[in-house]
């Protein structure tokens, strides 16, 4: 592509630099017309904005405190670690953000059915929760390899109503769950909006995901100037799809002092072929609709990921990182299954904040950017969830029994007993 | 001679209808569930009366498919199949007299590099390329390289389409428009969307290319009821369906089958 035609599509609506974009059946081409004016009506109403913040304050809990990491602090080269605590959001992440938006935004469009992916669970349970407060009825798709690492969020779906349907084809995994998620759409466009979790997809989901997690960069920067009187040196967050990380960044994208930092899951090493490095070990390429970095062979076809966190098993990112990589405004890193999980242990007793396993990839990256900035740089982490779903996972890793066989209750709950 | 020059999409239609009769587009992607095997397979299509037929690029994420399209692809992929299987097959079908084109997803053919795939199709005989995910708006880069190698970008109309965007459509199109009957995934189903006719009865609005419609036709009763209203029958699932059940009888007779049925409806 020549720099003149990369220069024209950075003009197009739906567009990052080359990134985004469309590539969806043709039958779908008319609901994300329709969508994409519902939500540009949405924005610029004030009754729509009133009706949002409302709940982002009566019902998530916002705004979420920015906390200072002391103990944790010490431990990145004395740097001020700020954590914007997403992870005492109602339903446990920063998911609630998005979910609150789509789901007012489809009960505006006249749908009375809300469909999404889910990787971790978290961004199901938060779709299963805004379908159950304004009454719609909701339907979860999660790869079958997901549903029995997350088993917990399997059974809070189904008590908040919400249909889960395990998707055993392709990797069985969030890519899967994508897949399945695009399929029923197709054929329920009518009455069903699809509630898609990230920051991927075809335009507009990557620009109107990004609006509902602004919020978060909103709240920090005004957090972080009425405590530490400037702005941060950068600002940082785990990268599955992206979406907590384009919240943070949204904040300080005007502020060219201010880094942007992403942290991708390394998996077993980017080396070993097991990982979700996009930016390390992918090529552009299309995946569900965009053009962004992708996992791919030689002949265009998805190469599975792997991470022992769910929600940055994709092998995909969105476009919006792609281009923000691209042009060298925000960079982005692997961290490894195990310096994530050593980053995790070390939230945990230094700050008692057990962290969501993807969060932990952000943290592990934190250690680093400490070292790097030296003492008294001031960085803020998107401490995007809490770890409760991830406690058994965390316990095998690190030989901690439990005295429940964890397998025995997840079961009986995922099957609804 | 080469046989882009005689044997064109458009000559094809123009026969059928010479006959009073729709074309019949059969579809199995390459490589299933061998290549060797499913080169046997499409030539089974061409001898039981298929007119054209849709070779499939196998992808990993085919969300525009069914389940039992989803699985023969991945079954040929764990067979090793490449775009470069799909060339194989296209020279075979061209080699039998029949119309080839490919239908793939977009990024195995972004990744091949869009001037490379639109010549190396040519030479292997291949007419025209289904895009079942690239918009038009995205596909203006394709549509060029398919003129200087005369491939003929077959995109989709859907029930859905404003008729805003099937005029656009038709306009990028060459030759034919591929109606697709139904809002939902490929797969057999026991009737044939009524939303078909008022489509293709759109889009003979815009266009003078031919229509054919797909999506859940599967037997030879669905292919006359959709002949007596558009120019091409295009069936899939069956064909995938009876490639497993019963190889290449169940093919070649599934093929005659739905070749007296696009006799019987036009």
């Amino acid at each position: 592509m020549t720099t003149s035609e990369v220069e024209d599509r950075a003009v197009i609506a739906g567009h990052f630099g080359p990134y985004g974009g469309r590539f969806v059946p043709e039958a779908l081409t008319s609901a994300l017309d329709q969508l994409d004016t519902a939500f540009q009506a949405a924005i610029a109403d004030p009754d729509f904005a009133i009706q949002l913040s409302g709940l982002e304050r009566d019902y998530t809990g916002r705004p979420s405190p920015l906390t200072r990491a002391w103990r944790f602090g010490a431990y990145c080269n004395d740097a001020h670690i700020y954590f914007k605590r997403e992870d005492l959001n109602h339903t446990g992440s920063h998911k609630i953000n998005n979910a609150l938006g789509q789901v007012l935004l489809a009960q505006r469009m006249g749908k009375t059915r809300v469909i999404a992916e889910t990787g971790a669970g978290q961004h199901g349970v938060a779709t299963a929760t805004a379908a159950a407060l304004l009454g719609l009825e909701c339907a979860v798709y999660m790869g079958e390899e997901d549903t029995r690492r997350q088993s917990l969020n399997v059974a809070r779906m189904k008590l908040l109503g919400a249909e889960v349907i395990s998707v055993t084809n392709g990797s069985r995994t969030l890519k899967d769950a994508i897949n399945e998620a695009m399929r029923d759409w197709v054929a329920s466009v009518d009455t069903t909006h699809y509630v898609l979790g990230t920051v991927t997809g075809p335009s507009p989901f990557p620009d109107m995901v990004r609006h509902f997690h602004s919020v978060i960069g909103r709240e920090s920067r005004e957090q972080i100037l009425a405590i530490e009187g400037r702005l941060p040196d950068a600002v940082a967050a785990c990268v599955g799809g992206g979406s907590n990380a384009m919240g943070l960044f949204s904040g300080f994208m005007d502020d060219p002092n201010v880094q942007l930092r992403g942290y991708e899951a390394g998996g077993d090493g980017v080396e070993t072929g097991r990982h979700a490095a996009r930016f390390s070990a992918g090529s552009p390429g299309v995946l569900h609709g965009a053009r962004t970095y992708v996992m791919q062979d030689k002949w265009g076809q998805t190469i599975p990921s792997h991470s022992i966190s769910a929600g940055l098993d994709y092998p995909g990112v969105g476009p919006e990182h792609a281009w923000l990589h691209d042009i060298g405004r925000a960079i982005y890193e692997p961290v490894n299954d195990s310096e994530a999980m050593e980053a995790f242990a070390l939230c945990s007793r230094t700050e008692g904040i057990i962290p969501a396993i993807e969060t932990a990839h952000g943290l592990a990256g934190v250690i680093r950017l400490g070292k790097e900035l030296g003492p008294d740089s001031v960085i803020i982490l998107n401490l995007s969830g809490r770890g409760d779903k991830d406690v058994a996972t965390a316990a095998r890793w690190f030989g901690i029994e439990l005295e429940h066989s964890e397998s025995g209750i997840s079961v009986e709950l995922a099957e609804g007993r | 001679m080469n046989p882009t020059k005689t044997r064109t999409i458009g000559a094809a239609f123009a026969n059928a209808k010479s006959e009073g009769r729709a074309l019949l587009i059969g579809y199995l992607p390459a490589g299933f569930p061998t290549l060797d095997e499913s080169i046997e397979l499409v030539q089974a299509m061409c001898d039981g009366g298929v007119d054209l037929i849709e070779v499939g690029l196998p992808y990993s994420d085919p969300l525009m498919d069914g389940p039992v399209i989803q699985q023969a692809v991945d079954q040929a992929l764990t067979n090793g199949a490449t775009p470069l299987s799909v060339l194989t097959v296209v020279r075979a079908v061209a080699d039998r007299g029949v119309v080839p084109v490919v239908m793939s997803y977009w990024n195995p053919i972004e990744q091949f590099g869009v001037e490379n795939f639109a010549r190396e199709l040519q030479e292997a005989g291949g007419v025209g390329v289904i895009t079942p995910d690239l918009t038009i708006e995205e596909g203006q880069p394709w549509i060029a390289a398919t003129q200087t190698h005369e491939i003929d970008p077959i995109f989709l109309v859907a029930p859905s389409s404003t008729n805003d965007r099937i005029n656009k459509i038709c306009h990028d199109t060459r030759g034919f428009v591929y109606a697709a009957s139904t809002m939902g995934v490929t797969g057999a189903r026991d009737q044939v969307s009524n939303m078909a006719p008022e489509l293709v009865a759109r889009v003979r609005e815009y266009t003078d290319l031919p229509i054919a419609v797909g999506l859940g036709v599967s037997n030879g009763a669905q292919a006359a009821e959709i002949a007596k209203y558009a120019d091409g029958v295009i069936v899939g699932s069956a064909f995938v369906k009876a490639a497993t059940a019963g190889g290449v009888p169940a093919v070649r007779e599934l093929a005659q089958e739905l070749a007296q049925g696009v006799r019987q409806g036009g």
